[in-house]
């Protein structure tokens, strides 16, 4: 699994950070950071959590 | 299709815990439907999770409330009104910009430092509530005090204030108020919050509303009405929500003691279950609306530019191609996939607050007072069927 986040799409909603904190983080101002774009296997499900509800369609997954 | 043939939109409920089972009908009938709102005018209704998705997420749609064509569940027409538009009425790329003013101070690591002092505004209520009289109305005791601090302390408006704009908040989101007393409550608001706001930027204060005009300032001019419409917007959004969520879980919980039981025996599975009642209640779907900016054909409906399409995103959540046994409260559930915040760019700026408060609140009121149970019989409870968040007026409890 490939994990790409779009920052301009991003809404700051903190879905991912709460779901995949592994995977993701929030800079000061909200916008999603990257922590891990080739996430373990046992993140996977979180990871695709995350990327179903995000509200701004920002976490792209190649799998 | 002709008007005749359009019917009214009732947003009576026969269950308080359920959407009106019309709305279902249309859900499994015609998932987006012309219907005719209170007002008179006619709108889109549409139930089904995919397609109320779609069109949050969708920028063909606007959530500009002020466009004639945007649907008002209120028979009065919409005050024509001179006010900043709130970040709940912008357009990209405007609302983009507005809102990433403001959304550092939501980040879930902002929030959950406010963890310590929610645990301690809910456990001094739980206190005076244990120290009172019996039997004592829940909402106002504890389920309005309680988020109503939170926000004051996070805004930094003082809370010796708050009869003066919890009741203007509540003529604010009721639908039997009139256009005049709307505009008179946005007014007397606007009037103390711009007071606020001056003030703080006279003195300046560790609070958002404090930070956020020193970071105007470092950018240029401070401007007010930006600020007291961002002030106004968070006030109330925090006000009308979490109070109800407290109140409605509360009362479901005491319904379905075997659930509440399991809950108690293992409070990491609190979110979870948190997460499942915002689903399950919905309780803002009333302020989900927006207006087509162009035509747009979404599940084999041709929608009008200028045409209204109202979200019921209650019915979208007991969509049973979404959630399985969508209609029964299965606090184990855990599904995030709900529309409860909304969805897209406007989703809710303070859901991750909403969520930390109900867990805490949830955590700490039945464990604190165990015995805890309605005063009256449940059917003697008003609902607030007219407000555009759900929710119960009074909750008499006794333990």
């Amino acid at each position: 699994m490939r994990v790409l986040v779009d920052e301009n799409k991003c809404c700051g909603a903190g879905q991912c950070v709460m779901i995949a904190p592994r995977v993701f983080d929030q800079r000061d101002d909200g916008i999603v950071i990257l922590l891990d774009e080739s996430p373990p296997k046992e993140l996977h499900p979180a990871v695709r959590e995350a990327a179903c509800v995000c509200p701004g369609a920002a976490i792209v997954l190649e799998e | 299709m002709s008007s005749e043939l359009i019917s009214p939109l009732s947003m009576t409920r026969t269950c308080p815990y359920a959407p009106p089972a019309e709305h279902r009908r249309l859900r499994e009938e015609a998932p987006i439907a012309k219907v005719k709102l209170p007002n008179g005018r006619t709108t889109w209704a549409v139930t089904k999770h995919e397609h109320i998705r779609a069109i949050l997420s969708d920028p063909r749609f606007s959530s500009n409330r002020r466009d004639p064509g945007f649907p008002s569940l209120s028979r009065e027409p919409p005050p024509a009104s001179d006010l900043k538009k709130l970040l709940l009425e912008l357009d990209p790329p405007e609302h983009g910009q507005a809102r990433r003013t403001v959304l550092g101070e939501f980040t879930v690591q902002r929030t959950q430092a406010l963890g310590p002092r929610i645990q301690q505004i809910v456990d001094q209520h739980i206190d005076a509530m244990l120290a009172g009289p019996r039997p004592v109305d829940l909402v106002q005791a504890f389920s309005l005090p309680v988020p109503s601090l939170v926000i004051c302390e996070l805004l930094g408006v003082p809370y010796a204030d708050h009869e003066f704009f919890q009741t203007r908040s509540g003529t604010l989101v009721n639908q039997k108020s009139t256009a005049e007393e709307v505009a008179r409550a946005t007014g007397e608001l606007m009037m103390y919050l711009g007071k606020l706001v001056a003030a703080k930027a006279q003195e300046p204060t560790d609070d958002l509303l404090g930070r956020q005009i020193a970071k105007q300032r470092e950018t240029g001019e401070v401007d007010f009405g930006d600020l007291v419409a961002m002030a106004f917007l968070l006030l109330i959004a925090g006000h009308e929500t979490t109070a109800n969520m407290i109140s409605l879980s509360t009362l479901v919980l005491l319904q379905q003691p075997e659930k509440l039981a399991a809950l108690r025996q293992d409070p990491a599975k609190t979110l979870a279950a948190v997460e499942e009642l915002l689903r399950y209640f919905t309780i803002a779907e009333q302020a989900l609306g927006r207006v087509a900016r162009e035509d747009v054909e979404l599940g084999g409906v041709q929608i009008r530019a200028g045409e209204g399409v109202l979200l019921l995103a209650n019915t979208g959540n007991r969509d049973p191609q979404v959630f399985e046994n969508a209609d029964e409260l299965d606090l184990d559930r855990g599904s995030r996939n709900h529309l409860a915040f909304g969805f897209g760019p406007h989703q809710c700026l303070g859901q991750n607050l909403a969520r930390l408060e109900l867990q805490i609140v949830i955590d700490t009121l039945f464990r604190r007072i165990p015995e805890l149970r309605s005063a009256v019989p449940v059917d003697e409870l008003s609902f607030k069927t007219d407000a555009t968040v759900y929710g119960i007026r009074e909750f008499p409890v006794t333990w």
